[in-house]
């Protein structure tokens, strides 16, 4: 390209203060990661354990719902409440649950059967 | 770098190269916008092949088989291939040259997905040559798709899939750019229409595409790896891909009208010369019908046996999207009202428009009407409603935006006589096409027939309708005599070609620099262009910071390389059901392609670079003389 790329040179306090910072981060993201991996082997050990459907389809369901919300607000930083534009994130997010909810309750009530 | 491209003459590799790994949203604008007419035009000759076909009764022209593909390539093609990125083209073109930016928020993600887009487009026209294109239908239904023999819906499966990708990522990145890009004082309720809906409109992309991507992904399992999830007799369910399709389906519809209604936003004011009436209900309006879009689906599937109670929900949901479709309307009408008004081209289309797009709107309620759908659907009714809307709406917007944009795009004009010519040629044969369609409909002509018996009553409009598509192709001829002419039309090399704009980009001088704003503008209100006019300012511009260097991205050929990836990948799944032995390995290595593409990308730091203050100057001086841009 022929041109200058950028280098920034970090102070010793700004990069002591990133360091701490991203093991905070690091080590929350490790161990909501070890939940999840948990939830899921938990799934499958009610289904291999044969439980009665009744039990094991509202459990995976509760499942999932805990698993969507980890998913959002921990590794998509939605709990990062003065992050960039997270009225603008959390917008999207709710319209997306406003969009698919009718939908969903269109297919149990009148589509289906 | 496109800073030395305007001033010395670049050889063909060089600008083949330029193209092939830039990230310039200008220059992918124009990709979008020639890929687009380029596959209009091959969608339209399928149009044409078919409307041959249905001239005269009992023709022979093309057989059943041949017709069935055209019919599902015409429809792919002209939603997918053709409207989508020529919306797309203007999209990339103009919005952060609205909203003050220097680029999109991904420039890389652009250009990738553009490649995704086109070489989808490609591997899905390859199937005319290897074994037989696609023929259930552009809705490809499962009940027909499952059981079509050879490739064709492979190849419509496969190539939506890797289209849609880069549809997707495109919508993500204008979502971005939009929120976060904007020039300091564009607030969002002081943005152009055009943004507002390609916002909206992108945001449908983003909840629409999930299904359609969930529902060929099930087809290419079903088809390609022996699944059973459409299949009734496996404890499949074949209904679930017409709700997975139409939960994507009608968004789409609106995916591409939204765009459309933007950019007639954004040409009736100017040539009105009168601020776009309502202009917050314009933006109210535009979200609820995205938020309605959503609710309506199931109106494709009254006659599937849904039940009463699901029929009349749906029918009372569909009717109430034209509301606020009215509302718009009605805007657009009081905008014009009063106004002192220039018959240009664009006008032009936009006057063509309101009317042509008011009598699709009315065939869709008529068909919202669940009980008069059983008489209407699958019948030529509903291929007049929806080329109403489609061709009134979303093709004469691109043909209106084309002569209105042309300027910013390219620096040169398109003829206005021609384009007046090339009108009325088009409008007369839109409206001969399918107004009589209607009609047809009505005496039961069914759709998507390869040919019909005499003396039912339907041969003189049959004939007359194929008069009328002959008169759009010679249309579209003059428009693209059009283009070709315009390459040799002197520079335009001034700002506010129009004289009346009203909007940020009309503010800029032409040619547009590839860094966009020397100096980032200040947005004092809504209008800005005609804001700063209207105070003798003449740069047409406030700065909101002064001249300093200016960050930029730097090209990339990955975006390619990860496009061309997929695309072999591609072959290997669609070849991978005939049992031959290199199936596997030609999946493992596109996807490797992809993959260390993809690697290279995230390892490889890549800040852009810097464009230094005596470069803009420089720059400037070379664009527009001594003196710079003053
Ligand atoms: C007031 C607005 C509208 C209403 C009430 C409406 C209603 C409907 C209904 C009920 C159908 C299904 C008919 C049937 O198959 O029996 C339909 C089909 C269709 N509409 Fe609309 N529509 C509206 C606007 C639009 C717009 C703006 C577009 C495109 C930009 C559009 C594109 C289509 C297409 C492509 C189909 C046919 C799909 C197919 O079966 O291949 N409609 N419309
Ligand atoms: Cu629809």
């Amino acid at each position: 390209m022929g041109h200058h790329t950028e280098v920034q040179a970090k102070t010793k306090a700004q990069y002591e203060y990133d360091r701490h910072h991203n093991a905070v981060h690091m080590k929350k993201q490790v161990v909501n990661f070890a939940i999840m991996i948990f939830l899921t082997f938990l799934a499958f050990a009610v289904v291999v354990a044969d439980f009665s459907p009744y039990l094991i389809k509202p459990f995976i369901l509760l499942l999932a719902g805990i698993q969507v919300v980890l998913q959002l607000y921990s590794f998509m930083h939605m709990d990062d409440k003065n992050g960039h534009h997270i009225g603008v994130i959390s917008t999207y997010v709710w319209s997306g649950a406003m969009i698919i909810f009718p939908v969903f309750l269109a297919f149990v009530t009148v589509v289906w059967w | 770098m496109s800073s030395v491209a305007v001033s010395k003459k670049k050889g063909f590799g060089a600008v083949l190269w330029d193209y092939l790994t830039t990230v310039d949203h200008k220059k992918l604008g124009v990709m979008y916008l020639f890929a687009g007419v380029l596959f209009f035009a091959i969608a339209g000759f399928e149009a044409l092949l078919m409307r041959i076909q249905l001239m005269v009764p009992n023709n022979d022209f093309i057989s059943a088989g041949l017709f069935n593909e055209l019919l599902t390539m015409h429809g792919t093609t002209m939603l997918f291939l053709a409207a989508t990125p020529l919306l797309f083209g203007f999209m990339n073109a103009i919005v952060p040259l609205q909203i003050g930016a220097r680029d999109v928020a991904f420039p890389f993600l652009n250009s990738l997905g553009f490649w995704l887009f086109f070489l989808g487009a490609i591997f899905m026209h390859l199937s005319f040559f290897m074994g037989g294109a696609p023929d259930a239908g552009w809705t490809s239904y499962a009940s027909l798709s499952l059981y079509s023999p050879g490739h064709g819906i492979d190849f419509y499966v496969l190539g939506l899939q890797i289209s849609g990708a880069g549809t997707l990522i495109s919508g993500i990145n204008f979502i971005v750019t939009i929120i976060t890009m904007r020039a300091p004082g564009m607030t969002f309720m002081r943005m152009p229409l055009f943004t507002w809906t390609t916002l909206i409109s992108s945001s449908l992309i983003l909840f629409a595409f999930p299904p359609l991507t969930v529902g060929l992904f099930f087809m290419l399992v079903d088809r390609m790896f022996g699944a059973n999830f459409f299949d009734h007799t496996m404890g499949g369910n074949t209904i679930i891909w017409e709700h997975l399709f139409w939960i994507f389906g009608h968004p789409e519809v609106y995916i591409l009208v939204l765009p459309a209604f933007g950019l007639f936003s954004e040409i009736i004011p100017v040539f009105a010369r009168k601020r776009l009436f309502g202009y917050s209900s314009m933006v109210f309006a535009t979200i609820l019908i995205g938020f309605l879009g959503f609710m309506v689906w199931a109106h494709h599937m009254f006659t599937v046996g849904m039940g009463p109670t699901a029929n009349a929900i749906f029918a009372i949901a569909t009717m109430a999207i034209a509301v606020p479709t009215g509302m718009k309307v009605f805007n657009w009408i009081l905008t014009i009202w009063g106004g002192s008004i220039k018959v240009t081209v664009p006008m032009l289309y936009a006057l063509g428009f309101i009317p042509s797009f008011v009598a699709g709107g009315v065939t869709g309620v008529m068909m919202a009407t669940a009980p008069l759908d059983y008489q209407l659907h699958d019948s030529y009714f509903i291929v007049a409603h929806f080329h109403y809307v489609i061709v009134g709406g979303i093709v004469t917007a691109i043909f209106g935006s084309m002569h209105y944009y042309w300027p910013i795009m390219f620096n040169r004009t398109l003829s206005e006589k021609l384009g007046v010519l090339t009108f009325w040629v088009f409008f007369i044969g839109f409206h001969l096409t399918f107004f009589l369609q209607h009609f047809l409909g009505l005496m039961g002509m069914p759709r998507r027939v390869f040919t019909f018996q005499a003396d039912q009553g339907w041969d003189l409009f049959n004939y007359i309708s194929s008069i009328g598509a002959i008169m759009m192709a010679v249309g579209v001829v003059l428009l693209v005599i059009n283009v070709l002419l315009s390459i040799k039309t002197p520079p335009v090399n001034r700002r506010d070609y129009w004289g009346d704009g009203r909007s940020l980009e009309w503010s800029i001088q032409l040619p547009v620099p590839f860094y966009n704003f020397k100096q980032t503008p200040l947005v004092r209100g809504f209008d800005p262009c005609w804001l700063e006019k209207q105070e003798g300012n003449k740069e047409m511009m406030t700065y909101a910071e002064p001249l300093g260097d200016i960050h930029m991205p730097n090209n990339s050929i990955l975006p390619l390389i990860m496009s061309i990836g997929l695309f072999i990948a591609a072959f290997g799944a669609l070849y991978h059901p005939d049992g031959v032995s290199w199936s596997v390995p030609v999946i493992v290595i596109g996807l490797g392609i992809t993959v260390l593409a993809m690697i290279t990308r995230s390892v490889k730091d890549d800040h852009g670079f810097h464009v230094h203050v005596e470069e803009v100057i420089a720059t400037e001086e070379r664009l527009y003389g001594k003196g710079g841009n003053k």
